[in-house]
């Protein structure tokens, strides 16, 4: 099974968009949601089945026993995230500055504190024997431009279609390791027949972002048309290529920026990157989306051209480096 | 008075609403870029690079000296190290400890564990911040180097050196509701959630209001791209949350092109210099601050 990743850097590019038509388009079987920071994916589907959901344990949190805490500071005193402080004679704890190494707990001469579990979030994973479901049933609408191209071929004769998706807890940290719960669920339980995963990223370029490149056969990213946008794709570009992974790059509401829609293929182009084809705005992608529906079901210029940005990476994907 | 721009999803208008509020601020203020992981902020304020400030923030990474190391001697020795670290940052390879930066918190615990002392730590840059005005506006930039993982020193050290001013200050937030969101509106007064008229921009803010009612943070909403008429669930989660709505910045090509092209609308064209202005007056009257 071959894994593309959709990220941008910047956010509200249109990543989740892509994402959605590539499985319409695809009739991908197996999909993720690693934005675990602000999911959006699912809500692209309203008929959803209900979800197998496991708690998420990020670090843990100590636990500060105050009949034997004698408030000695020596936790506060080795805490680099200044989690934990001395207050009326007991050691404190953050639970939200603090980032959970447990150090407080070996160094407490008392043993007055123990690290103990903590739920951060949660993983959903959502599997259905019907691909209706995620809307893969029924014709993608034709629209009136003559080049769009249809992608429906060589369906898998598949057992099951699998979403795997989660949610962190507000103020968390460590979103990294649920991105790689998020792959590992999909990986489990995807079926083996599969040969294409789509994978929405995040905006950004830290932890929860390189967490989510690791494995992968290539990513794709929706540049944004403007001078801000141009910026974090050069930043995204730079961390992805430190992975090895293969880059193709792509801009989406190209029109409303052409001179630095042009910028961007002249950065591709000097970087060695693919540069797909250009997505135009188009106020059907609004539509479709306030009404949980793939831009490719509705139609319209956008759509044609993720056509084609789809039929692109496909060659890439599966090609041999 | 502080007062921090926040969205949960990207793309919503943070860095449109902090750069052109911090620039009708009348007198003097400081603009803080949180966003350290793509700051874009620093591309609206323009200066010769030069006349930055500019301080390099760094990282304490453990770095093992194999010839001290227990494992070295006997396989079976120790990996007190590697046992402790719950990042899995440390890992046995052969007979060394082998360190993995990218996922490394700087905890500073191997280095306490280690029976050998054949731990050491060593400060590595993962950043920088600038500091530099342009007009009457303060910048303060944090920008994280790429292939790091985690920004919040750098966010922590700008919002320090924004304490000790009395100045009106706005803060551009990353996106999402996680750790460095939660870190970037810490010393807030006020918060504003920008969103945008869709399901994914609803949810997300949605999100970020639950962050914020649980910090106990007053704050109001800016509907950006806003279309008259036209279906806004932004807008109703506002009313069935009785979220206040500040302003409803209007879709608009111009406003759009000037962003897209890092120039503040407010200094190009009066009519948004008046809407920011308006804005901004709201947020003082609502505050009951200086600004």
């Amino acid at each position: 099974m071959k894994k593309l990743l959709i990220l941008s850097g910047k956010g509200g590019t249109g990543k989740t968009t892509l994402a959605g038509a590539f499985v319409r388009l695809g009739r991908v079987g197996a999909f993720a949601d690693c934005d675990v920071d602000a999911p959006n994916l699912h809500l692209l589907y309203l008929d959803l089945p209900t979800p197998k959901t496991s708690d998420y344990y990020g670090m843990g949190v100590p636990e500060i026993d105050t009949s034997i805490c004698n408030g000695c500071g020596i936790c506060e005193a080795h805490c680099r995230f200044h989690a934990i402080e001395v207050q009326k004679g007991y050691a404190y704890c953050d639970s939200f500055a603090c980032e959970g190494c447990g150090l407080c707990e070996y160094v407490c001469p008392q043993h007055a504190i123990k690290m103990k579990p903590n739920v951060a979030g949660r993983t959903m994973l959502f599997t259905s024997t019907k691909e209706n479901v995620f809307g893969m049933e029924g014709e993608i609408s034709n629209s009136n431009s003559n080049d769009a191209i249809i992608i429906m071929d060589n369906p898998v004769e598949r057992s099951r279609v699998v979403f795997s998706s989660a949610e962190l807890k507000m103020g968390s940290g460590t979103s990294g390791k649920l991105v790689s719960e998020v792959k590992k669920n999909l990986n489990d339980s995807a079926d083996e027949k599969e040969t294409l995963a789509i994978i929405d990223g995040s905006p950004g370029i830290g932890c929860p972002v390189i967490a989510s490149i690791t494995g992968m056969d290539m990513v794709l990213i929706v540049a944004e048309p403007s001078i801000s946008g141009i910026s974090d794709m050069q930043r995204l570009v730079d961390t992805a290529a430190f992975f090895g992974v293969r880059i193709a790059i792509c801009v989406n509401k190209a029109d409303t920026n052409p001179q630095r829609t042009e910028d961007v293929r002249i950065f591709a182009d000097s970087h060695n990157i693919p540069f797909l084809a250009c997505i135009p705005y188009d106020e059907n992608v609004l539509v479709a989306t306030n009404s949980g529906k793939s831009i490719v079901d509705l139609g319209g210029l956008a759509a044609d051209a993720i056509k084609t940005i789809f039929s692109q990476v496909k060659e890439y994907v599966f090609m041999e480096r | 008075m502080i007062v921090a721009v926040l969205s949960g999803k990207g793309g919503t208008g943070k860095t449109l609403v902090s750069v052109n509020l911090a620039s009708v601020v009348e007198g003097d203020s400081i603009y803080v870029d949180c966003d350290v992981e793509e700051p874009n902020g620093h591309l609206y304020f323009r200066t010769e690079e030069s006349d930055k400030n500019v301080e390099t923030i760094s990282r304490l990474y453990p770095v093992v000296d194999s010839s001290k190391c227990l494992l070295s001697q006997n396989k079976d020795a120790c990996a007190k190290c590697v046992d402790f670290c719950r990042f899995n940052a440390l890992a046995r390879v052969g007979e060394r400890v082998q360190v993995f930066d990218q996922v490394c918190h700087s905890c500073g615990g191997c280095y306490i564990v280690c029976p050998a002392r054949a731990i050491t730590e060593e400060a590595r840059p993962i950043g920088h911040v600038y500091d530099y005005k342009v007009g009457n506006t303060r910048v303060l930039s944090g920008q994280m180097q790429t292939k790091q993982a985690f920004g919040i020193p750098i966010i922590a050290k700008i919002l320090e050196m924004a304490k000790g001013s009395t100045l009106p200050t706005i803060i551009d937030c990353p996106p999402g509701s996680a750790c460095t969101v939660m870190e970037s509106i810490k010393d807030a007064d006020f918060c504003i959630v920008v969103a945008e008229p869709s399901v994914f921009g609803a949810h997300n803010m949605k999100m970020v209001v639950q962050l914020l009612r649980l910090f106990e943070k007053p704050f109001a909403a800016i509907l950006n791209k806003y279309v008259e008429g036209a279906e806004n669930p932004s807008e109703t989660l506002c009313e069935e949350e009785n979220i206040e709505v500040l302003h409803r910045i209007p879709f608009d090509v111009q406003i759009a092109h000037y962003h897209s092209e890092a120039r503040i609308a407010a200094e190009e064209e009066d009519r948004f210099k008046e809407m920011f202005e308006s804005i901004l007056k709201r947020i003082t009257r609502r505050f009951g601050g200086e600004m």
